[in-house]
């Protein structure tokens, strides 16, 4: 089986801050990671590989300080990275992102899988994966929390929902992007780090993956951002305290008295 | 300090701190309480390729000699002292191997070690025979193609969890300390049983039991060396295993130290952190002193034997392995002191590190041991000048 792991490097924190000017992520001084949900992704595919005897590619558009995310993805055991870089790529939203992947995962190979992390916790659209999905026409499933079997054309995997999982059977090549409930992610080995500091990788600008102009970077992008702003945090509420029977008559109460019941 | 380090070997202490922050420091007291052999700790350090990191690359090890053995073992006992046991003591079991064994012998049992599937053990010590190993009783008597081996040992590291035990026994008694033989025996080898299992004061996360040989059919392809060497063997591979022991304790003397530097700039007292008084300001200065003095003696004696394969290094082992352990056992010992009452308390760190410590100043050798091979070595290279 041969994977294709699809990868982002963000900035290592939960609190993105916005330059409020330019509508854009201040990276400056802040260290760049691989998206955490993406070392799920890494994980599960070298387990595929380690099981059915195949290759593991990982991806990334980026800037070219992406380099360092697909070297450490060789350290857990990836096979080959693939960088996909170009000025013309900036500016690009969801839409154009996953053109551009999709584009990218063409030119570069014959795939069984592809395997992307629920969402960036940068962007957090958890768009991409069934964007990439859908420009290359092939099945997704999204939140899959197990691979319960996989061979040549069949897979059967979990999908987590809120109420429990969805048991899904679908042929392939498909996408499913994953959740940190299905597996605990390996740290590099030394043989992996001694590799990736070897590995040559793979570069793809817009004119290799025969990219469209109006489909790529800012021209290609359909979503205009107005403004970019963190939202206020929530304003106090009202906290009632007692016992649990005490704190359910006055929740009902209170709500009857509003009419809300 | 900067000692200059390869590329290579910053990568294996990275990843050996990862391992230890990770995946070694929120367990560590659950292992020390429940005695526990830690096997998914050492299916980590496999997954990372550290199992092997002094075997050489045409056995399937990383190649990086006993200087990355060194570097990793400090790093790992950084966070704790006993889990590491199982690569360090493996090592110790391997050391024979790597030493004396034959291509065919080599090719049979370093593989797996290196990759971590197997773990080895080092039967040396008896009863009776503690420093005085030529005092052993074990007993090896050829018969045909095999071996027949009886006796007890004891105090044997990773006993009853290793699958693979380099064994020493008198194949002729009457020759005394040229009598001796060592053996590779493998766990499950008919009339090999395991003993009883001894409970420590420290390095509890490590298994300490006796071998027990009862008609024991060893075949014959399974001596290392030649008949009468097993001493020799010995002792060479204490000579490379020794700086082994003085990284874990240079490990836990470093982990105690980052505990107590951190603990006197936090803890207050008359209205100012411990750290302001010159009392605990000198004791930590010692410590560090110490500390870094440990870790030259012992890099240096670690490259000497990489750059040097085969030379003996009896003396310089020795001195890394006496001051060392003895460091250990004074820096953990202020550490606790540090930290004051807390630190005899076992949710703190420090009183577990304490424990963990006094070993390294006993086993492969008492520090009265060490002083002995170290003076014989200076009256040695004294006589030795024409
Ligand atoms: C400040 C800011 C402004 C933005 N402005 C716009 C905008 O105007 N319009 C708009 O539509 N979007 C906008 N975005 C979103 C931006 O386009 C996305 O960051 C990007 O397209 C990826 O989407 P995501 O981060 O939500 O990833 P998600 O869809 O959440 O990522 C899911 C998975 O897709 C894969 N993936 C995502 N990105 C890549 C990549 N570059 N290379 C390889 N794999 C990848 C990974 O496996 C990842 O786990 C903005 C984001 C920010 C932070
Ligand atoms: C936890 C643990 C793990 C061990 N693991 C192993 C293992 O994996 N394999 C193995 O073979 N052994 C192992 N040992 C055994 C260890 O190496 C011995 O305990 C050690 O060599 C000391 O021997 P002894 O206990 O018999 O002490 P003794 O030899 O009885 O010594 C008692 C005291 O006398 C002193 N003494 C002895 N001779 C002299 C002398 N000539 N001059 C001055 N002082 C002297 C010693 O320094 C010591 O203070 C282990 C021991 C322990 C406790």
């Amino acid at each position: 089986m041969n994977v294709i792991v699809c990868i982002k490097q963000v900035p290592n924190t939960t609190n993105v801050q916005i330059d409020s000017t330019t509508g854009t992520l201040k990276r400056e001084g802040v260290e760049s990671i691989i998206n955490p949900f993406d070392e799920y992704a890494i994980e599960e595919a070298v387990r595929i590989k380690e099981r059915t005897n195949g290759k593991v590619t990982v991806l990334t558009m980026g800037p070219p300080q992406a380099e360092s995310a697909l070297r450490e993805a060789i350290a857990r055991g990836v096979d080959n990275a693939v960088l996909v870089s170009d000025r013309a790529f900036a500016g690009a939203d969801t839409w154009a992102t996953s053109y551009t992947i999709a584009q990218a995962i063409r030119t570069i190979a014959e795939y069984d899988l592809i395997i992307c992390g629920k969402q960036a916790t940068d962007g957090d659209t958890a768009q991409v994966g069934p964007g990439v999905a859908e420009m290359l026409d092939i099945p997704h499933v999204a939140y899959v929390k197990k691979i319960e079997e996989i061979k040549p054309n069949y897979m059967k995997v979990e999908r987590m929902m809120e109420d429990g999982y969805d048991i899904i059977e679908m042929p392939l090549p498909a996408l499913i992007t994953v959740v940190k409930e299905i597996n605990t992610p390996r740290l590099p080995s030394l043989r992996g780090m001694m590799n990736s500091k070897k590995a040559q990788i793979l570069q793809l600008t817009a004119e290799k993956i025969k990219a469209e102009k109006d489909n790529i970077g800012l021209t290609g992008s359909p979503t205009q951002v107005m403004k970019v702003f963190s939202p206020p945090p929530r304003q106090g509420g009202m906290k009632i305290d007692g016992s649990p029977e005490e704190v359910a008559e006055t929740l009902v109460s209170k709500l009857k008295g509003s009419q809300l019941v | 300090m900067d000692y200059f380090l390869t590329d290579e070997q910053k990568m294996m202490i990275d990843l050996a701190r990862k391992i230890a922050r990770e995946k070694i420091k929120p367990v560590r007291e659950h292992y020390d309480e429940k005695e526990e052999f830690p096997w998914p700790l050492v299916e980590e350090m496999a997954k990372a390729d550290l199992c092997g990191v002094y075997i050489p690359q045409e056995y399937g090890g990383f190649g990086a000699g006993v200087m990355g053995l060194v570097l990793v073992i400090e790093e790992l006992c950084k966070v704790d002292g006993g889990i590491a046991l199982a690569l360090a003591a493996t090592a110790l079991g391997t050391f024979p191997i790597l030493i004396a064994a034959n291509e065919e012998q080599k090719k049979k049992y370093l593989p797996e070690i290196a990759a971590g599937k197997k773990l080895a053990a080092f039967g040396l010590t008896e009863p009776e025979a503690g420093s005085d190993a030529t005092a052993m009783r074990s007993h090896a008597k050829k018969e045909g193609d095999h071996y027949i081996l009886n006796g007890t040992k004891c105090f044997i590291t990773n006993a009853g969890e290793a699958d693979v035990y380099t064994v020493f026994a008198k194949t002729n008694p009457d020759r005394g300390a040229r009598g001796i033989s060592c053996f590779i025996l493998e766990k499950g080898m008919p009339g090999f049983e395991f003993g009883k299992k001894e409970k420590k004061m420290g390095i509890r996360a490590s298994v300490t039991r006796e071998l027990i040989f009862n008609n024991c059919k060893v075949p014959k392809e399974n001596l290392i060396g030649k008949e009468g060497h097993g001493l020799i063997i010995a002792q060479g591979t204490l000579d490379a295993s020794r700086p082994g022991v003085a990284a874990q304790a240079l490990g836990i003397a470093a982990g105690a130290l980052e505990e107590a530097v951190d603990y006197a700039r936090t803890r207050v007292q008359y209205g100012q952190p411990i750290a302001s008084f010159q009392g605990i300001q000198h004791m930590l200065a010692d410590m560090a002193t110490e500390v870094e003095a440990a870790r030259c003696l012992i890099y240096q004696t670690a490259k000497m034997m990489d750059a040097n394969p085969g030379k003996r290094t009896t003396k310089e082992s020795a001195m890394s392995k006496l001051y060392a352990s003895e460091v250990a056992v004074r820096v953990t010992t202020n550490a606790v002191q540090i930290f004051g009452g807390y630190g005899y308390i076992r949710e703190y760190p420090v009183e577990k590190m304490m424990r963990d410590a006094k070993i390294t100043t006993l086993y492969e050798g008492t520090s009265q041991i060490q002083k002995n091979e170290i003076a014989l070595s200076l009256i040695k290279e004294s006589a030795g000048k024409k």
